[in-house]
């Protein structure tokens, strides 16, 4: 079918809990796939971005990589998802920013329990860690926000079907939910 | 001296009573620069408040502190007008030379630096306070001497006389700086005409607060008077928090006879029947204390003069006398019934209305709350008439209004004008060139362009505390701006969500937008912030704070425009910046 | 009946006697008008303005202002909701509040107010202000990243278990919950759980140890219902009893 609706998607720092209750509108998935077609995605292995019209993202940002993966979907995609918590406001992992990066990493790689082999990696090949984890909306202008942790298939169901039918996004009370 | 025996002392000085908490604190304070752990034990145990209490007001006074300030404490004035007279090169010059962090006293203990919100002194700034008390005109000398001084250990006392003269600048007067009348004039007048009578006269007069609000005081002391009481107080208003508001500070340097005469005037109106007590209070900023001294001897003199205390003179049973309470760094203690908080000896928070001060104010007692220029201006009419005070000012705004004028122009000081007077002749007056803007009522009130400088000092059109900074065309307006959300983060006390949150989100946009960080969704916040808080606050402070930034917006928006780092929605995101740990980090690492 | 008068809230007639607050009147209606730091059984205190309406136009907050005849008051326009989303989303960026990791989560009064007015952001920017949790207590825990300042736990400790184990420190962003012990710890202080102050906080900020997910996730009381129906449901119920 032509004119398939192009989404892509990424999983920035969060554990894809988005991206597993995205596949667990089960059934539904088949008629999605009639709508639309994946672009970048864990779904689909393909590493690099094209044109799309949908992008999806799923989880904070905590790294330099996260920062230019998110710059690319929003200069690729026409509308922009945060999906969940941790896009949303940095959830989880967002429990770091109490403290400093030093704090953090010292109580990882060395002080804390059952460590072998005190030492903070430094390796070149790894991103570097920002100050703080950010949600996405931080670093890039955001068009909507799908919350929960992770939203339920429903709540993404109709996120999706509403979108792409150009309906204003109706969710019902129990599908606005932050755990 | 031991701190308890000096805490037992103080204690006992105040009858042991808990709504003398912040007096004590105050004294505590001085002795020791902090409040030790001892004495709050001490105080608790006394005045039967909880410690983390006694430790909640400590932290709700910017002068008060937990932990020990240097032997010498310097707070500068930060305030937009001292930062137009260099006060910001001038600290660093301060910091730099006594090797000291700013709000971290030196190792050594020897001295503390701090910034602090307008010391109100604006028309001969930058100021500094030293310990308390107020050093005026700095510039690159005095800050070599200060140093020296401090170095040396040279107590403040010793310190060059000439730098703690404080001028009052007087450049125009107009009926209420020249009046001449003797003391006790008003009361006299009220005793002959009769309380009924003479609180007609106020009415009459049409008299509107001076501090700010412009309430009728004629009303405001018949529903104090009608109002049921035990007991019933008046209370001076003398916090003149108001950045670049100084003429209460010439009024009572100047002018404080009237003022007791006024507030007496009041006692003798609201408590018209005599037959309850009725007491006074002034409550004098922190930054004023330096006036204590002189403002006592008044009172005493006057109590001497049988024109304050026990029937006064000699009607039996016109009792009244006034007490001075400071306050210790707190802007919103100016306004009415966070005055009232702070009056019983407690955090500064402004208090739900209904019911309003004047049928439950002081420990809940009808109370009068007026600024220092209304109660002298009513002491005027007593004496002179309403029609009097009628014939000066606009068909709305009776009478006069004092000015506080800084910034650039060539004569700063207390202008006093008829209501009515035109921001142009101001300008005239004061020896402003190539003005901008000029903001009125300070960091709370309007910025007024050019193109306005047509309209007029009034209730009907810009009301006004008495704040009048003039800023030239080469400023930039941003920099007052900025230096008022920062004003207002500071002081926001903390109560209601709009302020408490809004003030510092506004302080982080503005900030952004200053340093040219921002894009155009900033700016939507800003806004949007901006009328939340106006709508949604509790009180005054937080309704107001979006001020200068909404006139700015609505005036200068080039201001922001030029400075914009995306003119899109997208937000700006310094990756360099968040970056910094992490590269500080592997730097370290690599070594 | 003849002392009752009448004001309009959202066109609903709603009587009410001399000096009452509107939200007491609402409330007393079977009418919910959204509010945080407002508890029938204590004074109003106004702080967290969730409860702002329109009387005639003019902005108050419900829970401080006595109704006043024949007015007209809005609390559900999309402007109220706008507003009232606006507010809370600023609760939400000053603590740290993730809802994931709460225990409080479903049963959160500021999380079901979020739900109900469709916040699906918290939009502003996070302060991510670092608090301590304070664990010393045997029986209760305090998470002050959740404190929202409605200071009912202050106003419950001092009024009804008249221990005044609370109060709030500083000014402005930096207001902060503090305890009233040697230390300021809990553990430290007279703090009981059977307090009527560790049974009234909104969010999940004073917690009980030695339970947890005891309702699990998804069947707690706003996850299937708003919090104004199930509020009003109690209430009814309460009165039959
Ligand atoms: C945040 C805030 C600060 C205020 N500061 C002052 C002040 O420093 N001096 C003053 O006289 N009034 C101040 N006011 C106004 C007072 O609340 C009150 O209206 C005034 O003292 C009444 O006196 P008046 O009617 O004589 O003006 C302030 C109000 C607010 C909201
Ligand atoms: S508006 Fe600001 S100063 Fe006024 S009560 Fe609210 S927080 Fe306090
Ligand atoms: S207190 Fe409420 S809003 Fe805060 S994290 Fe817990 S559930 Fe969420
Ligand atoms: S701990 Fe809970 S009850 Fe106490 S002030 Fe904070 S949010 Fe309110």
């Amino acid at each position: 079918m032509a004119n398939k609706i192009k989404i892509a998607t990424a999983s920035l720092c969060g554990c894809f809990g988005c991206h597993m209750s995205l596949l667990d509108i089960d059934e539904r998935l088949i008629d999605l796939v009639k709508l639309v077609e994946f672009d970048r995605s864990p779904f689909t292995d393909i590493k690099t971005i094209g044109d799309c019209d949908i992008g999806i993202i799923e989880g904070g940002v905590a790294n330099a990589e996260n920062v230019e993966v998110l710059r690319e979907f929003r200069k690729q995609c026409k509308t922009l998802v945060a999906i969940g918590a941790c896009a949303i406001d940095g959830g989880i992992p967002a429990l770091r920013n109490g403290f400093t990066l030093k704090e953090c990493l010292q109580e990882s790689y060395v002080d804390g329990i059952g460590i072998d082999n005190p030492m903070i990696p430094s390796d070149p090949e790894l991103p570097l860690l920002l100050n703080k984890v950010q949600p996405i909306q931080e670093v890039v202008k955001v068009d909507y926000f799908v919350p929960g942790c992770p939203p339920s298939a429903d709540t993404i169901w109709t996120f999706l079907t509403e979108l792409i039918e150009g309906k204003p996004i109706s969710f019902t009370y129990g599908q606005i939910r932050y755990d | 001296m031991k701190i308890c025996q000096f805490t037992n002392d103080i204690i006992a000085s105040f009858n042991q009573q808990p709504d003398m908490l912040l007096q004590i604190l105050i004294k505590i304070q001085r002795q020791y620069s902090f409040i030790p752990q001892q004495a709050i034990t001490q105080l608790s145990k006394e005045l039967l408040i909880t410690e983390a209490n006694i430790i909640s007001v400590i932290g709700f006074y910017a002068f008060l502190h937990t932990k020990a300030r240097g032997h010498y404490d310097l707070r500068v004035s930060h305030n937009i007008t001292d930062q137009m007279l260099g006060s910001v090169k001038l600290t660093a010059m301060l910091t730099d030379k006594l090797s000291v962090q700013l709000a971290t006293p030196r190792k050594d203990a020897r001295v503390s630096v701090d910034l602090t919100s307008c010391t109100g002194m604006g028309d001969q700034g930058p100021a500094i306070l030293v310990n308390g008390k107020p050093v005026v005109g700095l510039n690159k000398k005095r800050i070599e001497i200060i140093c020296q001084l401090i170095e040396s250990g040279t107590p403040v006392k010793q310190w060059p006389a000439e730098f703690f003269q404080i001028k009052n600048n007087i450049q125009r007067k107009d009926i209420l700086l020249s009046d001449r009348s003797d003391n006790g004039a008003a009361i006299r007048a009220l005793l002959k005409q009769g309380a009924q009578k003479l609180l007609q006269q106020i009415e009459h007069s049409n008299l509107r607060g001076r501090g700010g609000g412009g309430f009728k005081t004629g009303l405001k002391w018949r529903l104090c008077q009608q109002a049921t009481a035990k007991q019933r107080y008046v209370v001076c208003n003398a916090d003149e928090g108001e950045p670049g508001t100084f003429k209460d500070r010439v009024l009572l340097t100047t002018q404080a006879d009237k003022l007791i005469e006024g507030m007496t005037l009041c006692a003798g109106v609201i408590n018209s029947d005599l037959k309850r007590p009725c007491k006074g209070f002034i409550y004098l900023r922190g930054e004023y204390q330096y006036l204590y001294e002189s403002l006592e001897q008044v009172l005493q003199k006057r109590r001497d003069a049988g024109l304050l205390g026990k029937n006064i003179l000699g009607k039996q049973g016109f009792d009244f006398d006034i007490k001075i309470h400071l306050g210790a760094g707190a802007y919103i203690c100016g306004e009415e019934s966070a005055l009232i908080e702070s009056l019983e000896g407690k955090r500064g928070i402004p208090r739900n209305r209904p019911p309003f001060p004047v049928t439950k104010g002081y420990k809940a007692q009808p109370t009068v709350v007026n600024n220092v220029e209304t109660f002298i201006n009513a002491a005027l009419i007593a004496i002179h008439g309403s029609d009097w005070f009628k014939k000066v000012g606009t068909e709305q705004s009776s009478g006069s209004k004092l000015l506080s004028i800084s910034g650039d122009c060539a004569r700063p000081g207390i202008y006093e004008y008829p209501f009515g007077t035109s921001i142009k002749q101001v300008l005239v007056d004061c020896g402003a060139l190539n003005t901008q803007a000029v903001q009125v009522s300070g960091a709370a009130g309007f910025t007024i362009p050019v193109q306005y400088f047509g309209r007029c000092i009034a209730f009907e059109d810009i009301p006004t505390g008495g704040s009048f900074i003039v800023f030239n065309q080469q400023r930039d307006l941003l920099d007052m701006v900025k230096n008022f959300s920062d004003f207002f983060a500071d002081e926001s006390c903390g109560f209601c969500t709009p302020c408490r949150v809004g003030s510092s989100l506004l302080k982080q946009l503005i900030d952004k937008v200053h340093q040219g960080l921002a894009s155009n969704r900033d700016l939507d916040e800003i806004k949007k912030i901006s009328q939340l808080m106006c709508k949604t606050s509790h009180c005054g402070l937080g309704g107001s704070a979006p001020s200068s930034i909404m006139d700015t917006l609505a005036h200068f928006p080039q201001l922001y425009q030029q400075r914009l780092k995306n003119m899109n929605n997208e937000p700006v995101f310094d990756l360099d910046a968040e970056l910094q740990q992490a590269r500080q980090l592997n730097g370290v690492d690599n070594v | 009946m003849s002392t009752f008068q009448i004001f309009y809230l959202n066109g609903k007639p709603i009587p009410f006697k001399q000096g009452e607050t509107i939200m007491d009147a609402a409330l007393r209606a079977g009418e919910y008008i959204d509010h945080l730091c407002h508890h029938p059984e204590f004074r109003p205190h106004g702080s967290c303005r969730i409860c702002m309406v329109e009387l005639d136009g003019k902005s108050v907050s419900s829970c401080t202002q006595p109704a006043i005849a024949n007015t007209q008051v809005d609390s559900s326009s999309d402007e109220m909701i706008e507003q009232r989303r606006s507010l809370l989303q600023m609760l939400f960026v000053e603590g740290n509040h993730i809802c994931p990791g709460c225990e409080k989560s479903g049963d959160c009064q500021l999380q079901a107010l979020a739900y109900q007015n469709k916040m699906l952001s918290p939009h502003f920017k996070h302060f991510f202000p670092k608090r301590a949790l304070d664990a010393s207590h045997p029986d209760v825990i305090i998470d002050f990243d959740r404190c929202i300042l409605c200071e009912l736990c202050v106003r419950a400790s001092r009024d009804v278990d008249k221990k005044n184990i609370f109060c709030v420190d500083g000014r402005g962003i930096n207001a902060k919950l503090i305890i009233n012990s040697p230390g300021g710890k809990l553990g430290n202080s007279h703090f009981s759980a059977d307090d009527k102050a560790a049974q009234i906080c909104p969010v999940g900020a004073i917690l009980p140890k030695h339970q947890g997910y005891d309702i699990p996730i998804g069947k707690r009381r706003y996850d299937q219902q708003p919090i104004s129906e199930v509020d009003m449901d109690n209430q009814e119920k309460d009165q039959q009893k």
